[in-house]
């Protein structure tokens, strides 16, 4: 069953919303006030496109809000957003879902939530200090992609030179390092590979792997490449993904350094964030670095509205050896260049918060139909990561050994999760009832877990 | 230029070709004429080529504008190649530029004919070539999206390319699903066309025939009389309602179906279009009171005539060369107007009259207020300058290829009305002319190179220009851009 969904704002967010919703195969219409940007996105993805403004009935009514499943308000004005979700609201959409930014309307999402109606208020720069919290707590991964509710994990990282890794056949793999991992992808280059037990890692390498936690802990243990959690770290900009993320990790006894600026944010960051250390200036000066101390801190985000001064910035902690960098780059167009200037870990918080919404929408979806749980877009939308929950009592793969499964090719079953278990799977593994079953593919378009058999 | 992308998809279009093959095939199998050979042959020559372009499938499946515009037109070539050959090989068109210059026409749904004597093909190839007018009525490449997912996101550069007037939209989100709804109201119409024709005492295998050249708005007929073969008000009726019908925005029937009646009613080319067919008859039809015995004769035929020549269909009750000039000159003047834009008809399309009359209106305001600003406006939505500029090109472009075509048609021998409405009626694909192209003469007089210009114009009409025009650029298959 697809989901009819009305998106309001074709922006930053909304565009990114748009490229992943159509390629799941939505019925989504587009409202934007811009015929230019309405044009451009019906141009590039398979969208119906309404010109006007979101919040008016006939805007409404022209998109199909009284029948659509789902409006989704991501235009760059909170009260806009408000309204068109409750205008819809009025009309008969099912679900709404408005973007809203200003940390003053923060204390009352409750109130919004269940006085409005609204389904789920989403805030960009706080998911994406979420995001960058959990990147922060296993600093030796490049990128972690959870599942089941946080009990799964796909980590990603690095094959580094003169590593236990770089040279292994993939066979040797339990023998070399004692812990039970599945390395599902393997990235070299530009080539993307779903590696079978005869293929050899090189240096340079980025694998994604699948473990239980105590797996993971051992298997990074003999890598040597472990260093459990980060102890301090230093924000480049004072912005108010830096307030969020702050107030998280002091939270967990965490040491925070904000190098701003501006002497007024400076001042208001120093009274919001009393434990914090906030230092007023130019962080694109390196002596400033050096004096706060860039050589010793554990790990170092850089987070200002310039996407260039992030990259250089993060370009030159990397330089110094800082342990861990994360750059936030907002503009798709500069991903490509983050990969080529050896920046191994950078967040968007258009893709973060696009995914997001998006996770709603597969979680609509169940809710009428199909069995993707969670979807997850790895190494540039080349292979994708599916979580499905197995709900019935299919004979064709519940009970039988994964070894007797005829799978279709370039697919693998990464774990499943069994209640609280997370179970690496081999040849003798059995998929139970009730089971979540998380299957890497380079294949797209997977929509039930049936799919994957020949 | 992503060629790899376009021969895979015109290898797509080969595949379904193939099937479409299959359905004359099976009625030469059911008549008991020996044509299924040919058409079994035929399609196993699409089916291999097709499965040779798509054998492996195309890394970068990404296509632009250009891709979209030259993959329409290379299929419609393809097809058109292909699906001369049943006629061809059977020798029942015996030479092959005949054979071609009738599956053009009919893929165009032109309807303009080289056979001298239609009766004498057999009944699977007559079915066959009016097939062809169903299949290009709405377009192939729009058949195939609705059955299999061609392209994916850009898809909609497809059907700009394909689907006529002067904007292109899409009705509900998914490109496959508008598709479905399109195709499904086309047969549905088409269905109903063949129980009403049926009730009324029609055979069967007239009846099918018919109704597939009245839905594409083409015009061949399986009687060397066309409709006036049989002589009766009440199929003349059915059709000329039906070709009207064709001649509407295929959309505006979802509308009607989802309860949206206000915006059909509201549809200002909907209005202009009924009103011009109300004026034109009525005019043509008191003009040939003098003809006729009696004012209902003159209104029958007046009626069947308009319809089937604003439409671009091309079927005749009466031999209208021999009318009055006034009436000829009404109908000469319809040919280039066409129906409603979305609709199976072709030619200029009223869309694009009401806007140039638009257009015209402004500038002349602006001669008299340089300063006064003012916008165009179509259906009550401002129409941008880009369209405006588009608009204002496809006239001139339309000219200038019409006089090219008339240029390059002057080494024949013939009279300027025929030669001049031979480019007409093949470039607004109407079918008949006036002259010796008339509805009781046919194409075949005319030399090996006329036919060639000829069929270039009606693919030019067919795709509205453009899609051809820039296939034949050399900038568009450069690998760098």
């Amino acid at each position: 069953m697809l989901v009819k969904i009305v998106v309001v704002g074709g922006g930053k967010i909304g565009s990114a919303l748009l490229e992943q919703l159509a390629k799941e195969n939505h019925r989504v219409t587009l409202v934007d006030k811009s015929r230019r940007v309405v044009t451009d996105i019906t141009n590039s993805f398979d969208v119906l496109g309404v010109c006007g403004n979101g919040a008016t009935v006939a805007t409404q009514n022209e998109a199909g809000v009284p029948s659509a499943d789902l409006l989704i308000a991501c235009t760059n004005s909170d009260e806009m957003n408000l309204l068109c979700c409750l205008v819809a609201k009025k009309l008969g959409a099912k679900y709404t879902i408005a973007r809203v930014r200003n940390p003053e309307y923060n204390s009352q999402v409750q109130l919004i939530r269940e006085e409005l109606g609204l389904s789920m208020v989403i805030n960009p720069d706080l998911v994406t200090a979420r995001e960058l919290f959990r990147m922060l707590r296993f600093p030796s991964a490049i990128d972690i992609d959870t599942f089941s509710g946080g009990r799964a994990e796909l980590v990603g990282l690095r094959v580094r030179e003169n590593s236990v890794l770089s040279g292994l056949q993939l066979r040797d793999l339990p023998k070399k390092v004692g812990a039970r991992v599945l390395i599902c992808i393997v990235q070299r280059g530009e080539d993307v590979f779903i590696p079978s037990g005869d293929f050899i890692l090189r240096s340079g390498d980025i694998i994604r792997i699948a473990a239980s936690r105590k797996n993971l802990e051992a298997f990074f243990g003999v890598l040597g490449a472990l260093k459990r959690e980060v102890g301090s770290v230093m924000m480049i900009g004072g912005s108010r993904i830096s307030f969020y993320l702050s107030q998280m990790l002091l939270a967990i006894g965490v040491d925070v350094k904000i190098i701003e600026q501006n002497e007024a944010r400076a001042v208001e960051l120093c009274e919001l964030l009393p434990k914090a250390m906030i230092i007023n200036g130019d962080a694109t000066d390196q002596s400033v670095l050096l004096e706060e101390g860039i050589d010793n801190t554990d790990a170092v985000v850089t987070l200002t509205g310039s996407d260039e001064e992030n990259i250089i910035i993060a370009m030159y902690a990397t330089g110094r050896n800082v342990p861990k960098v994360i750059a936030k780059v907002s503009r798709p167009s500069l991903s490509g260049l983050v990969a080529a200037a050896g920046l191994e870990s950078a967040v968007s918080p258009r893709d973060i918060t696009a995914n997001q919404m998006a996770q709603y929408v597969r979680a609509v979806q169940n809710s009428i139909g199909s069995n993707v749980e969670t979807l997850y877009s790895i190494a540039g939308g080349r292979v994708e990561a599916l979580e499905f929950a197995v709900r019935s009592q299919s004979p064709d793969i519940v009970g039988v050994p994964l070894s007797k499964l005829s799978l279709k090719e370039n697919i693998l079953i990464a774990c499943i999760t069994r209640g609280s278990e997370i179970i690496i799977p081999g040849g003798d593994t059995v998929i139970m009832k009730g089971d979540n079953v998380v299957v890497v593919t380079t294949n797209p378009g997977l929509n039930d877990l049936l799919d994957i058999l020949k | 230029m992503n060629r790899r992308m376009v021969f895979y998809t015109i290898g797509q279009i080969l595949l379904a070709e193939a099937a479409m093959l299959i359905i004359p095939a099976l009625s030469a199998l059911y008549f008991g004429e020996s044509g299924w050979r040919e058409f079994f042959i035929t399609a196993a020559v699409a089916a291999g080529i097709g499965f040779v372009l798509t054998f492996t499938k195309p890394e970068n499946r990404v296509i632009y504008a250009r891709e979209g515009f030259a993959i329409v037109a290379l299929a419609w070539v393809v097809l058109s190649v292909i699906g001369c050959l049943p006629f061809y090989i059977s020798g029942e068109i015996p030479r092959f530029e005949n054979a071609l210059f009738e599956t053009v026409s009919g893929f165009t749904t032109t309807g303009a004919s080289i056979l001298e004597n239609i009766e004498g093909l057999s009944r699977c190839m007559l079915l066959w070539r009016s097939f062809t007018h169903w299949i290009g009525g709405i377009g192939v490449l729009f058949f195939v999206m609705a059955v299999i997912p061609l392209a994916g996101n850009r898809s909609i550069y497809l059907m700009r390319a394909e689907l006529t007037g002067p904007v292109v939209d899409k009705i509900v989100p998914k490109m496959r699903d508008a598709a479905k709804i399109i195709y499904a109201i086309y047969i549905a119409l088409t269905v109903i066309e063949i129980v009403l024709l049926l009730i009324g005492g029609m055979p069967l295998f007239d009846s099918v025939t018919h109704a597939f050249s009245t839905a594409g708005t083409g015009g061949f007929s399986v009687k060397n009389a066309s409709i006036a073969a049989y002589g009766n008000p009440y199929f003349e009726t059915v059709i000329t309602v039906f070709m009207i019908l064709f001649g509407i925005n295929l959309n505006l029937f979802y509308f009607l179906l989802i309860g949206n009646v206000r915006s059909v009613f509201k549809n200002e080319e909907l209005r202009a279009y009924v009103g011009i067919i109300i004026a034109a008859i009525a005019v043509v039809a008191i003009n040939l009171m003098s003809v006729y015995e009696s004012a209902g004769e003159a209104l029958r035929y007046a009626s069947f005539q308009v319809a089937a020549i604003l439409t671009t269909t091309g079927f005749a009750t009466a031999d209208y060369t021999t009318w009055p000039e006034f009436s000829k000159v009404i109908l000469l003047i319809l040919m280039f107007c066409g129906a409603c834009a979305g609709s199976t008809t072709c030619s200029f399309k009223i869309a694009r009259v009401i806007l140039l009359f638009r257009i015209l209106k402004r500038e002349i305001r602006r001669l008299v207020h340089p300063r006064a600003v003012s916008t165009v406006k179509l259906g009550g939505k401002v129409i941008e300058d880009n369209v405006i500029i588009g608009t204002c090109a496809f006239l001139a472009v339309y000219i200038v290829i019409a006089l090219a075509s008339l240029l390059l048609l002057s080494v024949e021998s013939f009279d300027f009305e025929t030669r001049m409405t031979a480019v007409v009626a093949c470039l607004n694909n109407i079918g008949p002319g006036f002259g010796k192209v008339g509805p009781s003469g046919n194409y075949a007089l005319l030399s090996g190179f006329s036919k060639a210009v000829l069929m270039i114009d009606m693919l030019f009409g067919r795709l509205e220009i453009f899609p051809v025009l820039l296939t034949l650029a050399p900038a568009t298959w450069r690998k760098r851009a």
